[in-house]
């Protein structure tokens, strides 16, 4: 099958529904004859004109907000919020009213929309372009939040994300855009809630999301040269999540490791602890859940700072082995 | 205006054009990460409405502020070693180029969030204004910025509050790709102002440092006197992309080229020499004076200390109360 990178799989999902569906339209910052931060949206302005190809002004809070209102009224707006830390202008729209409006209303209207976001760090650009604010927006019913981590994901995900008849925020990774994978030409959708077992193995699961799952991956390979057999599972969606397929491989393996890139304090792994926690798999469970996340720090400019503020490769294989040997 | 302070202004224009110079190739040799603002074009603005401040007076800016710092009296060693996220820069190699800052010298930072320090600037003028200091804050941002609600809600406060604030709008006439007139209902930023019922003015003379002096002498005597904030726009253009890697798609070359025929430091060398403020050979003594301190810079941050990893957690939070 044919390789394309995670940002042309997104590129190509947004180009294909905007084809197939009129109401679909791309709404953000610089997103046309520039291309947007990371040039995801480069030449779609040349295809669709700015009639559905939205360049705003600096505005975040206002274009999810007439993102929100658009949507109300049956299109699909494609939101995009140039940094995930600049969500949080555009949170009161999203979380305030996208996220409720339609509860407000007694089911009577919905909000099929899309905030697309490039979060994390690892490109030097510190403390207000590099953070992954995910769980702030678990947090609140009424949003959808998914992590694709393969370009295969990106565009079944982004499709999925685009035709749902809820707000979802789609948070991307900046240092995922750039890598390749298959990806078939044609429109296909996963449907969100459906986590995916990226590898299999029997002596730890770990569960881990967006650039993680890959960093999981890689300390997977070098575990199995120890002979430390690793599986690892991708949420895929954080909202709904797919608790069933979570607690089955902690059921397999009686152990795990949750990896993501956020702030550990309050972040995501917090909530799948509490899941396996309260889960059948408690019992199965032969070592405590442990979680591996980002410091409880800003990220840090110097390179050598910001590595060690989130989890890397090698610290992922010390911490499994750990637990695979009940070291913690 | 001495011939000493004079030559002081033009050194620090061509200091910061010398260091955004080698700035750029440090940055395509892969030894600064992240994003690079460059100001290159604009050393007039900064250069003249910074001379015009007292020292209790307050700068803040946006991510472009390179030229603020070394304005702000920030060393080029300190500016260069934050670039390089060394332990000797301004800000300890935390923040990098788009958050330089320096307290002591009251130079506020260095923002990378578009708007976001207004309203900042308008608390150091509450600050200051409740405790009855006689300071100013200028507070820098571009016409781009004047388009979030940051900009509005910061506008506002500090009419009604007679805060004495300069909020300067940098007008280089595009955010990031965006030109003013798809991103702005209105084509003048300082009309924005009016509706705040704030004192304004707007110079076309950002290109030369004279102008932008005057301009920025009469709005802080204004505010110093206890009349409230002013907005001042100042016309300017930067001559390079919006950050590093910017294919400039948005722009005719022609348009950068005609611009550049009024480079600022040019303007300034032309003005000092034909009011026989200085003679060339004096400029050419501070270009050289200037290329050396740049040099001396790159090789102090290169040979400064990383941030030791055991200093990971320190500056979160204050630890003593
Ligand atoms: C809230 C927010 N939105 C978007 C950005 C991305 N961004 C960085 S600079 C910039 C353009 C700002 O233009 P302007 O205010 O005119 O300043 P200039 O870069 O021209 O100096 C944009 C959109 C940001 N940093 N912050
Ligand atoms: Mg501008």
């Amino acid at each position: 099958m044919r390789e394309i990178t995670y940002l042309e799989a997104i590129r190509e999902a947004m180009t294909q529904e905007m084809e197939r569906d009129e109401s679909v339209f791309l709404i953000g910052e610089d997103i046309g004859t520039y291309g947007g931060a990371f040039q995801v949206t480069h030449g779609m302005y040349e295809q669709f004109g700015p009639e559905r190809i939205l360049d705003t002004p600096i505005t975040e809070l206002g274009l999810t907000g007439a993102a929100t209102g658009a949507a109300l009224i049956g299109m699909r707006p494609i939101a995009e919020i140039m940094f995930m830390d600049f969500t949080t202008l555009a949170s009161e729209q999203l979380v305030n009213q996208a996220a409720k409006l339609r509860f407000m209303f007694g089911g009577k209207a919905s909000v099929p929309m899309v905030l697309r976001t490039p979060a994390g760090s690892g490109t030097g650009a510190a403390e207000h372009h590099s953070q992954s604010l995910e769980n702030w927006f678990v947090h609140v019913p009424g949003l959808k939040v998914v992590m694709p981590t393969t370009p295969y994901d990106a565009k079944g995900l982004l499709l999925a994300s685009i035709r749902d008849n809820n707000p979802v925020v789609f948070v991307e990774h900046k240092l995922l855009y750039k890598t390749k994978g298959e990806v078939p030409e044609e429109d296909y959708t996963i449907p969100l809630g459906q986590a995916d077992v990226k590898r299999s193995g029997t002596d730890l699961t770990i569960v881990a999301t967006s650039i993680m799952v890959s960093r999981s991956l890689e300390a997977a390979e070098e575990l199995a040269k120890e002979g430390i057999n690793v599986e690892v599972v991708d949420p895929r969606s954080l909202r709904p999540l797919d608790t069933g397929t979570i607690v089955e491989s902690v059921k397999k393996t009686g152990k795990v490791l949750i990896v993501h890139e956020a702030v550990k304090t309050g972040g995501f792994g917090g909530e799948l602890a509490g899941v396996i926690a309260e889960s059948e798999a408690f019992g199965y469970l032969e070592a405590p859940i442990v979680r591996l996340a980002g410091r409880e720090i800003p990220i840090p400019y110097n390179r050598t700072l910001e590595q060690n503020a989130v989890p890397q490769v090698a610290n992922i294989v010390e911490k499994a082995r750990d637990i695979v040997q009940l070291k913690v | 205006m001495k011939k000493a302070e004079h030559l002081e202004l033009y050194r620090q224009m061509v200091v910061i054009r010398r260091l955004e110079e080698s700035a750029a190739h440090l940055y395509q040799e892969g030894k600064i990460g992240g994003f690079l603002h460059l100001y290159i074009g604009q050393e007039a603005v900064s250069t003249g409405l910074i001379s015009m401040r007292q020292p209790q007076d307050r700068v803040i800016t946006a991510y472009r502020d390179h030229g603020v710092a070394i304005n702000c009296g920030i060393s080029a060693n300190a500016v260069m070693a934050e670039l390089l996220g060394k332990e000797t820069g301004t800000s300890k190699g935390r923040g990098g180029s788009m958050h330089m800052a320096d307290t002591e010298k009251n130079f506020w930072g260095g923002h990378a969030i578009v708007g976001a320090h207004l309203p900042i600037a308008a608390g150091l003028a509450l600050g200051d204004q409740y405790e009855e200091n006689d300071a100013v804050t200028i507070c820098m941002f571009g016409d781009g910025a004047t388009n979030i609600g940051f900009f509005h809600e910061a506008l506002n406060l500090s009419a009604v509050w007679d805060l004495p604030v300069l909020w300067v709008c940098e007008n280089n006439q595009y955010g990031m790709g965006t030109e003013i007139k798809r991103a702005s209902a209105v084509e003048e930023m300082r009309q924005k102002a009016e509706g705040y019922g704030m004192p304004n003015l707007r110079t076309e003379g950002g290109m030369d440092i004279m102008q932008v002096r005057e301009a920025a002498g009469d709005a802080i005597e204004h505010i110093r006197s206890g009349k409230g904030p002013f907005f001042l726009e100042i016309v300017t253009y930067r001559f390079v992309g919006h950050s590093m890697g910017d294919p400039e798609r948005y722009r005719e070359k022609e348009e950068v080229t005609k611009w550049r025929e009024d480079d600022p430091i040019g303007i300034y060398n032309k003005y000092l020499v034909d009011e026989k403020v200085a003679k060339a050979a004096d400029l050419d003594k501070v270009e050289a004076e200037a290329e050396a301190e740049v040099e001396a810079a790159v090789k102090f941050a290169e040979e400064s200390p990383e941030p030791a990893l055991d200093t990971l957690f320190d500056h979160v939070y204050v630890e003593e109360n």
